[in-house]
């Protein structure tokens, strides 16, 4: 009994008390998923190489994003970032440059010759892949990534398909798409050029490959009759920009007249404005807000002083150059009808941008397959109907872009892959979508958008430079820290402050926290300022 | 680093952490070694304003005195959750003698070391704001005026909690507690009543008087970490929300507590020898309706039909304390 002085119990530590047991519902961690990753065609996880170019790693940043995505550099280019257009920060100021820093990421791995990591093991097994576009090099890079060999066979005289045949110079340097080509190649895809594969089966079996990915990309462009005199010149859209590429331009004249609304119609306009012609006027059947292009392309198209003719159709082409027009009205349900009005418009050619069909005569021998508005159908494993053989990009049923093309690659890759070792591909089970009200904002400060500086416009229509420039370090970086880290642990340590029991244990850096259910009383304020909803509380189950 | 550079970051510093910021700019509470003074155990409701902002703040005093620190506590909850005997949830030497004289003990043991020689052990009394507006006043004027080395800390839940929510002198007009029913022509607390403590220490001249919030971490480490490092008597006035007394859910204990600084009903300030010389200015101006309407205490207002005449004289005080403390920026 040597207890100090009016004591008669030894002095213990609350810590006997395990608040615990006043807990109705229970704290739980999660993952959520952010809807930039959720809007992504190519399936990147950019809040998590976000996360790493926030703290200037940016070559762990970047070894994240080519997890998924082979072409940052050409993806920050070409993008049209619908990640951007679902970033919860849209909501609470500007949406995150995610393209802007994505492509500082894929410059920077260009400067400084970051190379893919080679697989850790050959599978033994032969993937062919016929196109070397978008969807094609990105299933050449994920198949090798897997350790199988992949010949990629490409009809075209270089590697790129649309990206070099139909998007122009001054969205994406030339240099930009040959180093991060190359780079795939590197990891030892073998590619060979200028052959047309005209029987997918036989060229399978002469190279004994165990299955092929086809990629062939939509190159034909739709016609549309429109009567026109012997000399009138009437183009087409895929061969001006295909042209673009070899010595001798396309001779488009002054006056020049693009039929269509989509980006590619855009494309054209704005080539020819750069190729010298003084009228760059663009038809177009239906409205602006009907418009399919993008509005940032048909914006910087307005600037550079290309005309769009609304709500107007071509009727016929004269000799001499003269295209009647008619005037088009929409109707109650948003379709475009004749009104009988015609005028005429003067011009020395007429492009014509209507979109583009597949070539598809390269299936004709395989039997079973299942052809449908021109497109291959496949199940959503890639696979068309004939086991073995896979399809993407423009050639399956798809928004025909660069990132979708890209997207389609890595999952064929995977689905091959699976195929090859006779199981199913099972994606991992997608989180729960981190919405915009299961973030607490109050923790962000304001922080508006860095823009790109913007080519000056009397060298924009007169060179073929690259319009838009990319961010330098440190507006990249201010870029990539306006994430919000939506549904994702950023290690803020709200959690681990807000406890009024200190039941959030603190784990480190990288090794996030845990809950004390011990003591935690189930208050629920570590899920209320938790700034990206990364705490839920569920029921206890008693 | 100034703050500027950092103010752009993801995170800014509104939150408790940033990974971003090196390690001596983080605040306390993201720390893995803080001390956690109050420990866990105690026996607090769900969601506690007092338990977090005494955590936040003992914290604090302890990185700000090499963790010489003694505490002196007033009867209250802080005291009554923390240290059901034989169990005590605190893990600096602490004392409680009697709801009214904490200052006058703190002042006490402040003397004691300055005899023993240790002036390097810092003293801090602490108490509800009934130990501190009401009960232990007189003490506490008492410690001001003859300016002894103690900082005093109240954490201000506006009314007796550990009784059962009566009525103090911090108790806001129009809020309902046990005392003050919410019935009659003038339901809940009369208007013109109580007494502001921190414009009270102001007035004894001593060299620190500072208000604070359990929603603004960052602003309450500092000006513990201030009031630390000056000799002399001190008085922090910490606003923590009481999930019980006020009827609001225990999640929203910061939420509630962000509403009242961001309304302006409960100023930031700092003050040095009766002077202001700083306020923490309001980042997104809301009315007093947000921070009312979570809060049972004030349903009476918002039942049909709608007080908008009392709501009006809350908004009031309000736009008076944003007038008188410069709160905008």
């Amino acid at each position: 009994m040597d207890k100090p002085f009016a004591i008669t119990l030894q002095v213990g530590s609350s810590l006997a008390n395990k608040t615990g047991s006043w807990r109705t519902l229970r704290p739980v961690y999660l993952d959520r998923l952010p809807p930039c990753n959720h809007a992504c065609p190519a399936g990147e996880n950019i809040q998590g190489w976000l996360y790493h170019a926030e703290s200037a790693d940016y070559e762990k940043a970047w070894r994240t994003l080519t997890l998924d995505n082979p072409l940052p550099a050409v993806m920050g280019r070409v993008c049209y970032h619908p990640c951007e257009d679902s970033c919860n920060r849209g909501q609470l100021d500007e949406a995150v440059g995610i393209n802007s820093v994505e492509r500082f990421l894929g410059d920077e791995a260009l400067k400084r010759g970051w190379k893919f990591a080679r697989p850790a093991a050959e599978s033994g097994k032969r993937v062919l892949v016929v196109g070397a576009g978008p969807s094609g090099l990105s299933a050449a890079y994920h198949l090798r990534r897997l350790g199988h060999r992949v010949k990629i066979v490409e009809a075209g005289p270089l590697a790129g398909g649309m990206m070099r045949f139909g998007i122009p110079k001054y969205r994406l340097p030339r240099d930009i798409l040959d180093a991060e080509i190359k780079r795939i190649l590197d990891l030892g895809v073998e590619l060979e050029l200028n052959r047309k594969v005209s029987d997918i089966l036989e060229t399978m079996r002469v190279g004994s490959f165990d299955a092929g990915f086809l990629a062939v990309g939509a190159h034909i462009a739709k016609r549309a009759y429109i009567p026109a005199g012997s000399a009138a010149r009437m183009l087409d859209a895929v061969s001006v920009l295909r042209g673009m590429e070899g010595d001798e331009k396309p001779l488009l004249g002054r006056r020049v007249v693009v039929y269509g609304g989509g980006n590619t119609a855009l494309d054209v306009a704005r080539t020819a404005k750069r190729l010298g012609a003084a009228e760059s006027i663009i038809v177009y059947r239906r409205t602006r807000e009907k418009m399919p292009a993008h509005d940032f392309e048909v914006e910087e198209a307005l600037q550079e002083g290309v005309l769009i003719k609304w709500l107007s159709t071509i009727k016929n082409m004269a000799d001499e150059g003269t295209l009647t027009v008619e005037k088009m009205e929409l109707d109650d349900k948003g379709f475009p009808q004749p009104t009988g009005q015609f005028e005429t418009l003067e011009s020395d050619s007429l492009v014509l941008a209507l979109g583009q069909d597949v070539d598809l005569s390269l299936l004709d021998k395989v039997p079973g397959l299942v052809i449908e508005n021109g497109v291959v159908k496949v199940g959503p494993n890639m696979m068309t109907d004939y086991p073995g053989i896979f399809a993407g990009g423009d050639m399956v049923p798809s928004e025909r872009t660069v990132t979708v093309g890209v997207g389609h690659g890595k999952k064929a890759a995977r689905c091959i892959d699976a195929w090859l070792r006779g199981v199913a591909y099972a994606p991992a089970p997608k989180h729960e979508l981190a919405g915009f009200d299961k973030l607490n904002t109050w923790y962000y400060a304001d922080a508006p958008k860095t823009v790109r500086p913007v080519l000056g416009l009397a060298r924009r229509t007169s060179t073929f430079e690259e319009v838009v420039k990319g961010l330098d370090e440190t507006n990249a970086l201010f870029e990539a820290r306006r994430c919000l880290s939506c549904g994702n642990c950023f290690e803020c340590d709200n959690c681990y402050g807000v406890c009024p029991d200190n039941a959030v244990v603190k784990l480190g850096p990288g090794d996030r926290f845990e809950f004390n259910y011990d003591f935690c009383k189930g208050c629920g304020l570590c899920v209320a300022e938790c700034p990206c909803g990364a705490i839920k509380m569920v029921p206890e189950t008693i | 680093m100034e703050m500027q550079q950092i103010k752009f970051y993801q995170t800014a510093t509104f939150t408790v952490g940033n990974r971003l910021l090196g390690e001596h700019e983080r605040s306390v509470q993201a720390n893995m070694r803080r001390t956690n003074s109050l420990n866990s155990g105690h026996r607090a409701c769900q969601g506690c304003g007092e338990a977090l902002g005494a955590r936040y703040a003992i914290d604090a005093a302890m990185r700000a005195s090499n963790s010489q620190l003694a505490a002196v506590n007033a009867t209250g909850c802080l005291e009554v959750f923390s240290t059901p005997y034989p169990e005590t949830s605190w893990q600096i030497p602490w004392i409680h003698s009697l709801f009214g004289n904490a200052a006058a003990v703190a002042s006490g043991v402040a003397a004691a070391m300055r005899v023993k020689g240790r002036e390097d052990v810092r003293v801090i009394a602490q108490g509800g704001d009934g130990g501190t507006t009401d009960i232990g006043f007189g003490c506490l004027s008492g410690m001001f005026e003859r300016n002894d080395d103690v900082l005093y800390i109240c954490y201000d839940n506006e009314a007796y909690m550990n009784t059962g929510v009566q009525r103090s002198s911090a108790t806001p007009p129009a809020a309902r507690t046990a005392t003050t029913a919410a019935v009659g022509p003038a339901p809940g607390n009369v208007f013109g009543t109580g007494k502001n403590v921190p414009l009270i220490a102001m007035a004894h001249n001593i060299p620190y008087v500072a208000t604070a919030s359990v929603a603004n971490l960052r602003d309450l480490e500092f000006k513990v970490t201030r009031a630390m490092g000056v000799r002399g008597a001190r008085y922090i006035h910490i606003h923590v929300p009481c999930p019980l007394g006020w009827g609001s859910a225990p999640e929203d204990t910061i939420k509630v507590a962000r509403l009242a600084v961001e309304s302006g009903l409960f100023p930031l300030f700092e003050a040095e020898h009766g002077e202001i010389v700083n306020s923490t200015k309001i980042r997104r101006k809301v009315p007093v309706d947000g921070y009312l309407e979570l809060q049972k205490r004030f349903a009476h207002l918002f039942s049909k039909p709608r007080d908008s005449a009392r709501i009006a004289l809350i908004q009031a005080m309000a736009d008076h304390n944003i007038k008188r403390f410069g709160l905008l920026p």
